[in-house]
């Protein structure tokens, strides 16, 4: 028995749980919002081909339509200017052995309910890492807001008249994960990797900037964080194979020893 | 005089819903003529070029001197009735179903007398009265004789409530509350009398100035329907469609490109699936129930606005895209009014030039206020017009159109 079968039967003795880790594909959920004058990603939109009619009375089918960075989704290093030359930077030529990693989840969702704006330190870092040990490397870093339970869009959204207020990461602590940690990407539950006001911040986007910059990853729009163990899961996460595409929409699951 | 209409009872639902029969509608090719004029409220007859001589019915030919040299020429309309008619029995269903209606025959300067739907408040003859053109529920041109003064009420008449789509007391669905037009256009609703007032709120997490203010008016109810998602506009029709008598489509995206300003299609296709696609969403979703709905009592389904663009007519390269995508859903409004004429629900088109908002802050005025706007549609409602092209930028555009259109496309060009 190998190190897969062993897997294989671990998880059909039910002694591995599989927790999905996507909000589901619906033209609900809220699309990233950029001034109006910019380009726009689309949001998710699905339209009948058929169901069972005059238009293929054998079928249900649909036609859908998204961005790249639509849903629950993953970013590739060329999204971000900063990683835009680096080899094998695209959904396409990623390394698949990239697509399965450990995860460092990090309980932020009571800063988070408090402070809307709030900012993941190194300070809160090294804090947890006391308590739960060093991240390992190549993990990917999971910031669990709770955010996802936000089920009214506009709550979830955010905004008011100086923007979208969402919490994400600092710039030092992106930098300490990439130099100090290896992280292999960072995700969270909000609409984007870097926090609702990360414009206003020095680099602006410092998650996009430097993760995407040292070739790592970023996941957004992730649900059922609070369903992960700090350490110990493993998540999969393969986005579609994109030509030269620079993320893209994909179904995250962990699996979590019982 | 008219009594004031009084807000109509609930309907009862065991009753079957009157089916919508048009008035008769056959008209010579000549006859048509009166249809130019009438579609923006104006009453015009055949004057002759040679002569002078006005005259009605239309036909080929001058009725004194032969002359095949006739124009269609505004008239002032005012006349006297000299007779009239109470119609108690028709074999038209139209008729029929709303003896007894009362006609007249109307006697206007020049020499010419016109056969008239007389309203109520009209006097005995001979009385002095207004002639107006106005479309009735076939969308033909039908001539009116109303008062010679304005009466209290009087649009509350029963044959003027055939003739126009006055939103008093009647449900309208306005499709985007979030724009200063969409905004004014509620308030202007609610004056007129309009309830209740539903209003779409596409992307519900954007909160656009005055919006707050909307959302407190009493007649209003936010719906988070968004014309680009066909689900939403299905389950919100679902929701609502029975009952709306008016639909406003004021959704639209405007961006300022030609084809060489912006690269690639992203504004293009934004612009093409609000302004196009969300008719036709729309049109797939509401259409059927307002159809089922066109003899619905006082206050049936009655109207379906889409607002347009003057630049439907004729591309300003500057706004290239923008008029492109106002000139495919132009295009589909004939089509949609064309389904929907059978059954009494007017198509209005309105066509404005520049609003004045965020994305024409680079044009000089004259540009519409969107309060402007807002009245001029809620007064087409109110006078029955099909084609409406408010502001002063409009009717130039218009006149230069019907005019020499090859003109106009090569000086909008050059602007």
């Amino acid at each position: 028995m190998n190190a897969l079968t062993q897997f294989a039967s671990e998880l059909s003795a039910g002694r591995i749980r599989v927790v999905d880790l996507t909000h589901t594909l619906s033209p609900d959920f809220p699309a990233i919002t950029l001034p109006p004058e910019m380009g726009q990603a689309w949001p998710f939109r699905i339209e009948e081909i058929s169901r069972y009619d005059d238009r293929g009375s054998a079928a249900y089918w649909n036609n859908v339509s998204f961005s790249e960075h639509t849903g629950t989704h993953f970013d590739a290093p060329v999204h971000w200017i900063s990683g835009r030359d680096l080899p094998n930077n695209a959904v396409d030529t990623i390394p698949p052995k990239d697509f399965i990693a450990p995860a460092a989840v990090l309980d932020c969702s009571k800063q988070s309910t408090q402070n809307p704006d709030f900012l993941l330190s190194v300070d809160f870092v090294t804090n947890w890492e006391k308590e739960h040990g060093k991240i390992a490397p190549r993990s990917w870093v999971l910031m669990r807001t709770d955010w996802s339970k936000r089920t009214d869009p506009a709550a979830y959204q955010n905004f008011d008249e100086t923007g979208q207020h969402t919490p994400g990461p600092d710039p030092e602590v992106v930098q300490f994960l990439v130099k100090e940690r290896d992280v292999i990407g960072f995700g969270t539950e909000t609409i984007g990797t870097d926090a609702g006001q990360a414009f206003h911040l020095n680099p602006p986007y410092p998650c996009h900037y430097y993760m995407h910059g040292a070739g790592r990853y970023g996941l957004q729009c992730l649900t059922n964080l609070d369903q992960l163990p700090p350490t110990g899961s493993v998540i999969f996460a393969a986005p579609l194979k994109i030509k030269r595409g620079s993320g893209s929409p994909l179904r995250v699951l962990a699996l979590v020893p019982v | 005089m008219t009594a004031p209409l009084q807000k109509p009872k609930r309907k009862n639902p065991i009753l079957r819903t009157r089916l919508p029969v048009p008035p008769p509608s056959a008209r010579s090719r000549y006859a048509l003529g009166l249809l130019r004029g009438a579609a923006q409220g104006r009453l015009e007859l055949q004057v002759c070029r040679d002569c002078g001589t006005v005259q009605y019915p239309p036909r080929e030919v001058c009725r004194r001197c032969l002359s095949d040299r006739l124009d269609w020429k505004p008239q002032a309309g005012d006349g006297e009735l000299v007779s009239e008619t109470l119609i108690r029995h028709s074999l038209e269903l139209f008729f029929r179903e709303r003896a007894p209606w009362r006609t007249g025959l109307v006697r206007l300067p020049g020499d010419v007398t016109v056969v008239a739907h007389v309203h109520s408040d009209v006097p005995r003859p001979p009385a002095k009265v207004r002639v107006r053109a106005h479309l009735d529920r076939a969308g033909q041109a039908v001539l009116v004789a109303l008062p010679e003064h304005d009466t209290p009420n009087m649009a509350d008449d029963r044959i003027m409530r055939e003739m126009t789509c006055d939103p008093k007391f009647r449900k309208v669905l306005v499709t985007d509350g979030k724009t200063a037009v969409g905004q004014a256009l509620v308030k202007a609703l609610v004056n007129a009398g309009a309830d209740p007032i539903w209003v779409g709120n596409a992307e519900p997490w954007k909160n656009f100035p005055g919006f707050d203010e909307l959302k407190k008016i009493p007649q209003v109810t936010l719906l988070n329907l968004d014309v680009t998602d066909q689900r939403s506009v299905r389950e919100i029709a679902g929701e609502v469609a029975g009952r709306v008598d008016i639909v406003i489509n004021n959704a639209e995206v405007h961006r300022t490109y030609g084809i060489s300003a912006r690269y690639g299609t992203d504004a293009a296709r934004a612009e093409m699936d609000v302004n196009y696609f969300g008719l036709l969403r729309l049109a797939q979703e509401f259409g059927p129930a307002l159809k089922a709905r066109g003899a619905d009592g006082v206050n049936s389904a009655v109207a379906w606005v889409n607002l347009l663009s003057i630049y439907a007519l004729s591309n300003y390269p500057p706004h290239g895209t923008f008029s492109a995508s106002k000139a495919a859903a132009h295009s589909l409004a004939q089509c949609l009014r064309a389904e929907m004429r059978p059954t009494g629900v007017r198509v209005i088109n309105v066509y404005p030039g520049p609003i004045d908002d965020e994305w024409n802050q680079l044009l000089l005025p004259p540009k519409l206020a969107p309060a402007g706007l807002a009245t001029a549609i809620v007064n087409a409602l109110k006078a029955g017009t099909e084609d409406v092209y408010p502001g002063d930028v409009a009717q130039d555009w218009l006149a230069r159109w019907r005019e020499n259109p090859k003109a106009l496309e090569l000086e909008a060009a050059n602007p």
